[in-house]
Formats: structure tokens, C-alpha cells, sequence
């Protein structure tokens, strides 16, 4: 490990359901980088995400994963967070009672640990929201509560940059988007990148999300196991040629 | 994180303050003609006043105890105090009430919600209101607000006596001949036709002798075309023996009138709360009931409304925790007795660490209710698997032409939820806290700002055990 590394996982296995879903993962990746993870479905990819930012129905149960020097394996899901781990959900939850805009201010106030002037954080708020296309009215409403999935992911993509995280996990964050929707979303993701500085990993099956974005390494995973790594020009390859070139080496 | 995190028994530090020198004046404990006559000579009843008391004693001793809810065993009239006088007489100026009760009332926000934000305000401390005032464009209205002793012998005198527990009569059930008997201060408030009141009213009634009764009596007259928001706050310090309350609301809605009633009830955990509330609608009025209920040891709580004129409308709001060591039976009753009424309940509840909720309501539909419409909506989360929740809708419909609808849910906090939130930075109490405040948030979006504040406030006290 050197200076740089923000994450290492090591020979991590994951049970879901008492079923082992990764075989002994080993990734590291360095402050400023993005990775993508490609695979067919089934490979255990969104697994690797959920297990990465502590969810308690996926089961470390052998492996270790470390972030920023410290091990985070034991660690409950909102310790990770605040030390810098983010998770865009594939599926949103909806949580009724609670407003978008005072939930994100909630979570930077317990991340902080300090009182947000109001002015400001709206402020803030609703250029970025500007940024990723969003109508302000949704900073009023409950959170995810009746957002169509495009409304959800943007949604994601606005937490995301309001709690500037040190590593962005995005589970499929462009699956379900329109053309439109996406280089939206993609237009958050280099806005993260250049303004907050931090990691990506990018879970994806389709790889318009990745345009305009620098890839730092690419990883194919299938059957819960890595069977192929490589730079940007591996996506292209995927794109080209389809997951079975790897699998069926 | 696959071991739940222990709660611990929740901090009420800021409602479970007590003093224990206020030199106060009570009755013996235990309940006798001579109580009760005393009681009336202390208040200097009128007569049929201290008849009124008597009569009801009477038949509180005649009928049997309620037996509808949970147990009210741990009750045992003999030890409770009817009647605990703070040492002062009611003031209209915060700076002659003495200091403890003062202090009492300060540390429960009282003061300064009524600079801010209410247009008058009473304070009930045990048995006798120790404050009143109303704010003076309020009064200039014509809009009467003090305590119903002052009224028996003023102008309104003849007002109370053709009102009083006219709607609650001492026959209803066994607690409410016990209020006949011994109620004592609570507020009489008559708005005159065609006032608004725009802003609220409030009375805080704080229960601080140990082993006391507390059995306000709370008269509303809105007349024709008025409208009122009055907001009612309960609390009480922890004894080891049980307190009661079992005060009573009598709202009356004339012709196109409209009365709001807020209730936010936290009785401290040895009170049985046995408490009744009932409105009168007339034509094209409409009674609004917003409840939030999570105090108290036994509850019974049902306010019910009676919809007695063409169009007259009634709407339910309630939110009741049941936390460890509670039984709560809450809900509410609604007759519908004339053409084209209208009532919608909506009421959520949550048990936690063994508490039981029971939700009950009663909807009666009369012949006379044709083209009326009734709509109940119950949802209750269970915190763990530990605790209880029941619901008891009852119906009795006697006309064709009507529309009547019920729906009731149970559910769970969700781990995905918990586990959203928490990748987000929230602790599990805080991401549980958050989820069921939402949950409750058909009443918190009921009230003013303050007390949807106080109420989350609450919650957070129970779910995570700090205020934040």
C-alpha cells in the first residue's frame, strides 16, 4: 500500500442469504481514481458495492476491506459513511415524512458534525440541483416519495454532491435513464470528479455513463470472481465483443 | 451491525422535574360526600353547581367500572387525591405566579410560545389554572377565554350552566361521574358569531402532587360562522404511584363554525388517562381533532364527534406511542346523524419495547345520514417483535344511501430503509427515529410548527433517547 490507496479489498468472500456470492475479491483503488466494474448479470457486482458501504444483508465472512489505511470489515454502515464512503442505490428507498432538501441537510450536519447556515445550504443546494436538471420543488418533497426513476437517481447523484464523499460507489445509476437523463447524471459525476476530487467506483452495464469521464482501470467480474482487468480500453472492448470472450477463455 | 443496538430507557429529564415545597392545600384522599362539599365550598360553587357534584357522586358510586379497555387495576380511587390547590390564585401577569410554578411552566416552553406564537394562554397546575390571559385584540373581539370558575359567576354564567356536561353527562361511564363530582379548573372559551381567531389558543395542565387526580373540564362554544385553534399540552413528572386524569372536553360547533383542537398528550408513565372528549356539530360546522398521545401508563382516549346538522363535518388526525410499560387504547367515535356529513379519520400507531396499541373506533351511521360519507384509515408500525397492536373498528350503519370505508395496516421498519439511511451517516436510532417520525407525520403536518417540533422532538426522546 502506498499513500495514494485509498481502498483495498482483500480476498474478500461474501455470503447473501447463506449463499457465497464472491469467491475471494482482491481491488485497490487510489485517491482521484475510477474504476469501473463490468459483468453479466448475476456476477455479484452490485454485491461488491453493497458490501463495500455495509449492508447488512450481504456477509463478510472472510476477506478484509480497508479504507484510508483503516480496516473497515466490522464497521456499521453509517461509521463508513462518515469516514467517506458513499453508495448511489441501484433502487432508491422512499421515505415518507422527511423532505429531500432536509435530509441531505441532516446528513451534512451529522457528517460535520456542525449546523449548516440555512441560507447557504439552500443556496448550494439549489444550484445543484440546477446542475443535474432537477425542478426545486423536489427539495420540498418527501424523500424518493412518488420520484419517477430518473427523478431518484438525480436524486442520488445530488446527495452524492452535497455530502462530497471521498469514494463514490454508483451502483447502476444509469440503468433505467433516458439519453438525456444519462448525460445528466454523467454531467454530476465529472462535476464530482473536478470539484470534490474523490473516487468512483462505477458499476454499469451500458457504458454511456462513462463518456466524457477518465476510466483508471476497468474490472470484468463474473461468478462472483474478477476474470479480467484492464484500462478504458477494456470498456471498449466489452462494448465491442460482449462479456463471453472472457468467461469462456 | 447484525446485533441490534440497545436502547436505553428513555431520558425524559425535561418533563420529569417536580417541586416538592409548593405549599399547596388538597383534600384527603379517597372520595366522600364531605370531599366533594368541600371541594365545592373551596370554589365557592354555585348551587346547583354543588348539587351537580353530589348527584354525580352518586352515580359514581352506583354504576360499575369500566371494563371496555385495558386493565385499570393499578387505579385505586382510595389513594387518589381529587383536589391538590397550588398555594396562589390565578394571575393575568406571568410575573406574579411564584417562582417554582413559574419555573415549571418556563422549562415546558409555555411563556414564550405564548409571546411568539399563541393568542392567549391558561396554565393548569394540579388541581387550579394558575395563569390566564388573552391577548387584548383577541378579547376585543368579544372572544372569551378564562377559567370556568371565574365564568360560574359571571356573565356567562347562565352559558355554562346550559352547557355544562350537557354533552358529557355524568350517566356516559363511571369516570365521567367522577368528573361530575370533582372537576376542577380547565377552561371555558366562547367565541362569538362570525369571529376568527387567527391565531391559537392554549392551556397547559402540568400534574406535579404526587398520587393526585387531575379533572380539568374544557368547555367550547364556536358560534355560528366562528372559527378557533385551541391547542391543548399535558405533562407530568414520574411517581411511583399512579396519578389520574380524567378531565373532560365539551366542544360545541354552531351553524357553519369551525374548531380545530390540538392535543399533545405526555403524561408521565404512572398516569392512567382516562380522558373524554366530545363535539357537537351543527349545520355545515366542522370539528377538526389532532392527537398526539404518548404519555400516560392506561389510556382511553376516543373523542367523538356528533354531526347533527346537514353537511356538518368531522376530521380525525392521531398519532399514539406506545412505548414499554404502556397500554393505550385510543382512537375515536363519530356518529353520523344528519344528510350529507362527512368524517375522515386517519390514524397511525407505534409500539415499541413491549408497548400495546389497541385502536378503536366506533362509527355509527343514522337514518337520517343519506348521501353521508365515512372513511377510516388505520396504520400501525411495530418497532420490534415484542410489542402489541390491535384494531378494533366497529360499524353500525342504518342508511342505504351512504358511503363507508375502512382500511388498516401493519407494518415493520424496513432494514433496506434503515440501512438507506444509514449509508447516508445516520446512526441506527437516528435512521429508525427519522423513519418513524415520518410515519407520524399525518399529525406533525397537522400542527403549528412548534409543536410538530415538540411532537418530533418526542419521538426522538423515545427512539433514540435524547433531544436533538
Amino acid at each position: 500500500m502506498n499513500d495514494s490507496t485509498l481502498l483495498t479489498i482483500r480476498d474478500l468472500k461474501v455470503n447473501v442469504a447463506d449463499k457465497e456470492i464472491l469467491h475471494g475479491l482482491n481491488m485497490t483503488v487510489d485517491a482521484g481514481q475510477t474504476h469501473v466494474i463490468m459483468g453479466p448479470n448475476g456476477a455479484g457486482k452490485s454485491t461488491l458495492g453493497n458490501a463495500i458501504a455495509g449492508a447488512p444483508k450481504y456477509e463478510i465472512t472472510a476477506g478484509s476491506i480497508t479504507f484510508k489505511g483503516e480496516d473497515i470489515t466490522e464497521l456499521s454502515p453509517d461509521k463508513r459513511a462518515k469516514a467517506g464512503i458513499y453508495l448511489s442505490f441501484q433502487n432508491p428507498v422512499e421515505v415518507p415524512g422527511i423532505t429531500l432538501a432536509n435530509f441531505i441537510r441532516t446528513c451534512v450536519e451529522q457528517k460535520t458534525g456542525q449546523r449548516l447556515r440555512i441560507w447557504n445550504f439552500k443556496k448550494d443546494l439549489q444550484a445543484t440541483m440546477e446542475l443535474l436538471g432537477m425542478d426545486p420543488s423536489y427539495a420540498d418533497r418527501d424523500l424518493n416519495v412518488g420520484f419517477s426513476g430518473g427523478e431518484k437517481k438525480k436524486a442520488e447523484i445530488l446527495q452524492l454532491l452535497m455530502l462530497k464523499p471521498e469514494l463514490a460507489i454508483l451502483d447502476e445509476t444509469d440503468s433505467g435513464l433516458d439519453i438525456d437523463a444519462v448525460r445528466t447524471v454523467s454531467r454530476g459525476i465529472e462535476h464530482y470528479r473536478k470539484e470534490v476530487g474523490g473516487s468512483l467506483i462505477i458499476i454499469t452495464h451500458i457504458t454511456r455513463i462513462l463518456d466524457g469521464l477518465t476510466v483508471d482501470k476497468t474490472h470484468i467480474l463474473s461468478d462472483g470472481r474478477i476474470i479480467a482487468e484492464g484500462g478504458r480500453e477494456l470498456v471498449d472492448n466489452v462494448n465491442d465483443k460482449g462479456f463471453d470472450q472472457f468467461i469462456n477463455k | 451491525m447484525k446485533e441490534k443496538t440497545h436502547i436505553d430507557d428513555i431520558n425524559r429529564s425535561i418533563y420529569d422535574f417536580r417541586y416538592e415545597n409548593v405549599d399547596e392545600y388538597k383534600v384527603e384522599s379517597g372520595l366522600t360526600p364531605e370531599i366533594v362539599k368541600q371541594i365545592s365550598e373551596e370554589k365557592s360553587d354555585p348551587e346547583w353547581m354543588a348539587e351537580f357534584r353530589l348527584k354525580s357522586l352518586e352515580i359514581f358510586n352506583s354504576i360499575p367500572m369500566t371494563k371496555a379497555g385495558p386493565s385499570i387495576e393499578g387505579l385505586n380511587m382510595d389513594n387518589i387525591v381529587t383536589y391538590v390547590r397550588p398555594n396562589t390564585k390565578m394571575h393575568a401577569d406571568w410575573d406574579e405566579v411564584p417562582e417554582e410554578i413559574k419555573e415549571t411552566f418556563e422549562r415546558l416552553g409555555i411563556p414564550q410560545a405564548e409571546r411568539e406564537s399563541l393568542a392567549g394562554v391558561g396554565a393548569q397546575f394540579d388541581s387550579e389554572l394558575v395563569y390566564h390571559n388573552i391577548k387584548e385584540d383577541v378579547a376585543a373581539q368579544g372572544v372569551i377565554y378564562t377559567d370556568i370558575e371565574s365564568a360560574l359567576h359571571g356573565p356567562y354564567a347562565d352559558m355554562i350552566r346550559e352547557h355544562f356536561m350537557k354533552l358529557i353527562t355524568p350517566n356516559d361511564h363511571k369516570f365521567a361521574a367522577l368528573h361530575g363530582a370533582v372537576w376542577s379548573g380547565g377552561s371555558f372559551v366562547y367565541v362569538p358569531k362570525g369571529v376568527s381567531v387567527e391565531i391559537p389558543l392554549q392551556s397547559y395542565f402540568r400534574l406535579n402532587a404526587p398520587g393526585a387526580g387531575q379533572f380539568e373540564h374544557t368547555l367550547i362554544i364556536v358560534d355560528e360562522g366562528a372559527y378557533l385553534h385551541f391547542i391543548e399540552g399535558c405533562s407530568a413528572p414520574k411517581y411511583n404511584i399512579a396519578n389520574l386524569h380524567a378531565g373532560a372536553v365539551e366542544l360545541f360547533v354552531g351553524k357553519n363554525a369551525k374548531i380545530r383542537y390540538s392535543t399533545i398528550e405526555n403524561w408521565s408513565k404512572n398516569m392512567y388517562n382516562l380522558n373524554t372528549k366530545r363535539a357537537l356539530v351543527e349545520e355545515g360546522g366542522s370539528v377538526e381533532w389532532v392527537s398526539g398521545s404518548f404519555g400516560s401508563h392506561v389510556s382511553y382516549l376516543y373523542p367523538m364527534s356528533i354531526l347533527n346538522g346537514r353537511g356538518a363535518r368531522s376530521e380525525f388526525t392521531g398519532v399514539t406511542f406506545a412505548g414499554k410499560g404502556q397500554d393505550l387504547d385510543t382512537g375515536c367515535k363519530v356518529v353520523l346523524n344528519a344528510p350529507e356529513t362527512t368524517s375522515y379519520v386517519n390514524t397511525r400507531s407505534i409500539s415499541k419495547d413491549g408497548g400495546i396499541n389497541t385502536f378503536r373506533s366506533s362509527v355509527v351511521v343514522t337514518e337520517k345520514a343519506v348521501g353521508s360519507k365515512s372513511a377510516v384509515s388505520c396504520q400501525s408500525l411495530m418497532v420490534d417483535n415484542i410489542s402489541r397492536s390491535d384494531t378494533i373498528p366497529a360499524m353500525d350503519i342504518r342508511c342505504a344511501d351512504c358511503d363507508v370505508g375502512h382500511e388498516a395496516t401493519i407494518g415493520r421498519i424496513s432494514d433496506d430503509t434503515v440501512f438507506y439511511l444509514m449509508s447516508r451517516g445516520l446512526s441506527e436510532e437516528e435512521a429508525r427515529a427519522l423513519i418513524v417520525s415520518g410515519f407520524a407525520d399525518n399529525v406533525s403536518k397537522e400542527l403549528p410548527l412548534e409543536y410538530a417540533v415538540e411532537m418530533n422532538n418526542l419521538i426522538r426522546l423515545e427512539m433514540v433517547g435524547v433531544i436533538g
